[in-house]
């Protein structure tokens, strides 16, 4: 239950990334998984210089807010008068290079990062005994949602987010400076991704493909809660997480089977996602 | 008939891509080692370039981009080699035709649900599909498919009494005897109505659909079809390994077959193998120089992001771009388009000039509407609106800007569904049937903002409609070749004719002049041949020339046809219509012969406002 809970948080984190450059950008950003090992390797190197997970956090962070940054400037600029397809060729073609280039820096061999110090050890939850980083990981995710919360309703920025998730050729005709917006907002998203790779990095091991999975599903988790929605998202995500951890809780072997079940249904029975607005591509 | 019709003799296609690859086949295993390959990496390529012959067909062909593929690799791979190796059977093609039925049906049930998605939504779902194939694959089905460790002792093809193609170019001839029927089907394919109607889709989903095409069950189709090949190509690569890899699953696997595809060239049928050729060539060069063998996939990944940003066509349709270019015909020089239009009214000289003066319109109703309403939130567009058409009548519906009259007529051709009120066409509810099935049914529509095929020719524009005509909304016709369909080809050249743009049936549409390609978008609806024509705003941002142009071409196409036209220029209204029906406010307001709507007070209130009307005249 609650290593759902922990799960289903980051691939929160995962997919409102994907959503708000979905939104803003129109992009499907296929190097998301991508961006996502990359944060993992960016907090690893920092905690091996520094010791200290915090500057793990904050460097993965700010270092994938620059890939991102720099990848929306280099290439994804080109891509928004073209097919979808091309722009979710791209994507897909550097997700390729970022993996291979960390396979190349790093080697293929698994990495670990070690808990935090003041989040190590187990808690007694009563019910059951439970380690402390995913506790602390709940309340991180929890901080971090509040805040992409404020930045999406309360910002100009998010305004026109939002705008664009509802209609995007409507905020481009009004002339708003698309070229800041769209650089900070992919930006944004690559740092969603990234953190989200920090803070998972002590769970899982870290190595170049970690973000295949995580890219599948935080998918799953937009095609369940509907694009365009940070509620669709943020439910979306935590009914993935749970699907996954009460699923191999039963039977392991049909943890992964199980989400992809539920997403079938979700298609069968309402094919817009749960929160998503019918008609809207 | 002064413009006779030239163009329906059918032009044969000689089978040089058919012949150019039995050469091609025969000759790649001499020529390989000379590039640095084995016999076996002869057999891979091909194994890989018939795999992308159903990925070229969905994805160059019909546009749809898929992400996992591998599934149907995978599958038919391991339903073959477990067949093979359980035994089942010892009979190879038996069992290779086991895995492509068996990824033809995941196919059809994957594609049914990801397909209820379109554009970027299809690639996520089709990647997590994919995945989902691999869990099953590594767990639950591990008793039979050996888990990750996949499955050993797949033995080398054989066909009984005595054949056993245990040498690699044994392998090498029985996998180019299959590529080559994979090739044959797939070009027989896309020269078939069935491919015509993948190519529209690729191009404007919406139009194919709106000119009767049933469009989802296209794309479903051709989605089985790439499975099919997909399940064929795994069941080969168990053979040609001895070993069935559970990586077949792997969603890397899917992906290579998209990044080969798109470096060799998406839509020429034989890119894909052209880059798996890249592709393992690659692999080959790079593991040879130090320390850069570990990099040729990152590579690879920036000769893939490179090719995508700067030549998407890929090496073949590269290739293919060039050799049109060197070969084309200098394109006709401006003037000559110029005096193709201005020759029109040359061609409709001989008609009456005075109005034509039809009998009074006593034909029994065509379409009719009762109570229709479409509202939007608290806004309410079109406001309970009944009218009639009687067969033979031209109907102009007017009104001033947002009178509701789009919303209307959207409804007219059910593109969008009213919130109440009924359709009828010949007396029967239409009323949510949706576009495709009311074109079937003989209503057709023209769009305000031109929706034409524009990277194909006007000839292959007509087509398209001429095929919903002559063969309903879906037919699995796939093996006939449709330039020598002489019914379709009538429906072209009369279509063609009508909208004067038979002398530029080989003119890709893009190139067309603005009013050509408005004429084509008239065109597109007439060559449904429907009973109702459904005309939006048909003259918009054409120069008064055109309009006038238009304005003949439309009375004589009028003739005897049942039209409804919505339109701003009330020359073109007064010009045309025998009826005209006018909205304000989404109400109908007045309803007359063209000189009772010009004299009706209440109209000139809801176009000059309602000051006017105190005004004296």
């Amino acid at each position: 239950m609650f290593n759902g809970l922990t799960l289903g948080a980051l691939l929160v984190i995962v997919a409102m990334g994907l959503t708000i450059i979905f939104g803003a950008l129109g992009v499907v950003n296929f190097a998301h998984g991508a961006l996502y090992a990359v944060g993992a390797y960016a907090g690893f190197v920092a905690y091996e210089y520094t010791g200290s997970f915090v500057a793990a956090m904050a460097a993965g962070a700010a270092f994938l807010m620059l890939v991102g940054i720099v990848i929306e400037r280099g290439l994804i600029r080109l891509y928004y008068q073209r097919p979808k397809e091309d722009q979710i060729l791209v994507t897909f073609g550097v997700g390729i290079v970022l993996v291979e280039g960390l396979r190349a820096i790093f080697g293929g061999l698994n990495r670990n990062l070690p808990a935090p110090s003041w989040a190590g050890g187990i808690v007694n939850l009563r019910v059951t005994l439970y380690p402390t980083y995913r506790i602390d990981v709940l309340a991180i995710v929890g901080l971090s949602l509040v805040l992409l919360y404020f930045i999406l309703y309360r910002t100009r920025l998010g305004l026109i987010v939002r705008a664009g998730i509802e209609d995007q050729l409507m905020v481009n005709i009004l002339g708003i400076n698309v070229t800041r917006t769209f650089m900070t907002v992919f930006g944004l998203g690559a740092m969603a991704a990234g953190f989200a790779g920090v803070i998972n990095a002590p769970i899982v091991t870290v190595s170049p493909d970690m973000g295949a999975d995580v890219l599948v599903q935080s998918f799953v988790v937009i095609v369940i809660g509907g694009v365009g929605s940070f509620w669709g998202a943020v439910v979306g995500g935590l009914i993935a997480g749970e699907i996954l951890s009460l699923a191999a809780m039963i039977e392991p072997a049909y943890s992964q089977v199980a989400l992809f079940a539920v997403m079938a249904l979700v298609l069968i029975l309402r094919p817009q996602g749960l929160f998503g607005v019918q008609g809207r591509q | 008939m002064s413009t006779a019709p030239a163009i329906t003799r059918p032009r044969r296609r000689t089978p040089w891509p058919e012949l150019g690859m039995v050469a091609f086949l025969v000759a790649f295993p001499y020529a390989i080692p000379y590039l640095g390959g084995t016999i076996d990496t002869a057999n891979r390529i091909l194994d890989w370039g018939l795999f992308g012959l159903g990925f070229d067909l969905l994805f160059g062909f019909t546009g749809l981009l898929s992400f996992g593929q591998a599934a149907f690799f995978g599958a038919g791979g391991f339903v073959a080699s477990y067949l093979l190796t359980a035994p089942v059977t010892d009979n190879v093609l038996l069992a290779l035709l086991a895995g492509t039925v068996a990824a033809a049906i995941f196919g059809a049930i994957v594609g049914y649900l990801s397909l209820r998605r379109a554009g970027i939504y299809f690639a996520m779902l089709t990647l997590a599909f994919g995945e989902m194939f691999y869990f099953l694959d590594i767990s639950p089905l591990a008793r039979w498919t050996g888990g990750e460790n996949g499955l050993a002792g797949v033995p080398t093809p054989h066909l009984g009494l005595g054949f056993h193609l245990n040498t690699p170019l044994g392998v090498y001839a029985f996998i180019a005897v299959l590529f080559f029927f994979g090739f044959w089907f797939a070009l027989r394919l896309i020269h078939s109505p069935f491919g015509a109607v993948l190519r529209a889709i690729r191009d404007n989903g919406e139009r194919t659909a709106a000119v009767g095409h049933a469009v989802a069950k296209y794309k479903l189709a051709v989605f089985v079809i790439a499975a099919a090949y997909g399940g064929l190509a795994g069941g080969l690569l168990g053979l040609l390994q001895g070993f069935m890899p559970p990586d077949a699953f792997y969603l890397e696997t899917s992906g290579q077959l998209v990044v080969q595809t798109v470096i060799g060239g998406a839509g020429t049928l034989i890119g894909p193998m052209v880059g798996a050729a890249v592709w393992l060539d690659l692999y080959t060069v790079l593991q040879n120089i130090a320390g850069v063998g570990a990099l040729w996939q990152m590579i690879l990944g920036v000769i893939f992001v490179v090719l995508v940003t700067v030549f998407r066509r890929g090496l073949c349709g590269g290739a293919v771009l060039l050799w049109r270019r060197a070969t084309a015909v200098p394109p006709p020089p401006e003037a000559a388009a110029e005096s193709a239009m201005r020759s029109e009214p040359a061609v409709s000289a001989p008609e009456p000039r005075a109005p034509i003066v039809r009998p009074p319109l006593t034909g029994p109703v065509v379409l009719a509407t009762r109570n229709l309403t479409k509202r939007y939130g608290g806004l309410t567009a079109v406001d309970d609106v009944s009218f009639e058409l009687r067969e033979g009548e031209v109907r102009a519906v007017i009104g001033p800007n947002g009178a509701g009259k789009s919303t209307f007529f959207n409804m007219l051709a059910n593109v969008i569904p009213p919130s109440a009120g009924t359709i009828e066409f010949k007396g029967d509810d239409i009323t949510g049937l949706g576009a495709t099935r009311v074109c079937q049914l003989g209503i057709a529509k023209s769009f305000q903002i031109n929706q034409i095929f524009v990277s194909l020719t006007v000839r292959e524009n007509l087509r398209i409609p001429a095929i919903a005509r002559t063969y309903g909304s879906f037919h699995p016709s796939m093996l006939k070749t449709v330039g020598d369909d002489a019914a379709v080809n009538a429906r072209i050249a009369e279509a063609a004719a009508a909208v004067q743009l038979t002398d530029r049936l080989d003119t890709p549409a893009a190139a067309l002049a603005y009013g050509e390609k408005r004429r084509l978008e008239i065109g597109l609806a007439l060559a449904t041949q429907p009973q109702v024509l459904l005309l939006d705003e048909p003259t918009a941002g054409m120069s008064p020339a055109e309009r006038a142009d238009t304005v003949r071409l439309l009375k004589r196409i009028g003739a005897g046809m049942t039209i409804v036209i919505v339109e701003h220029d009330m020359d073109v209204v007064f010009g045309l219509a025998d009826c005209i029906t006018v909205l304000f406010n989404g109400r109908k307001i007045a309803e007359g012969t063209p000189e009772a709507i010009q004299a009706n007070p209440e109209v000139r209130v809801a176009y000059l406002g309602s000051q006017a009307a105190h005004e004296p005249a």
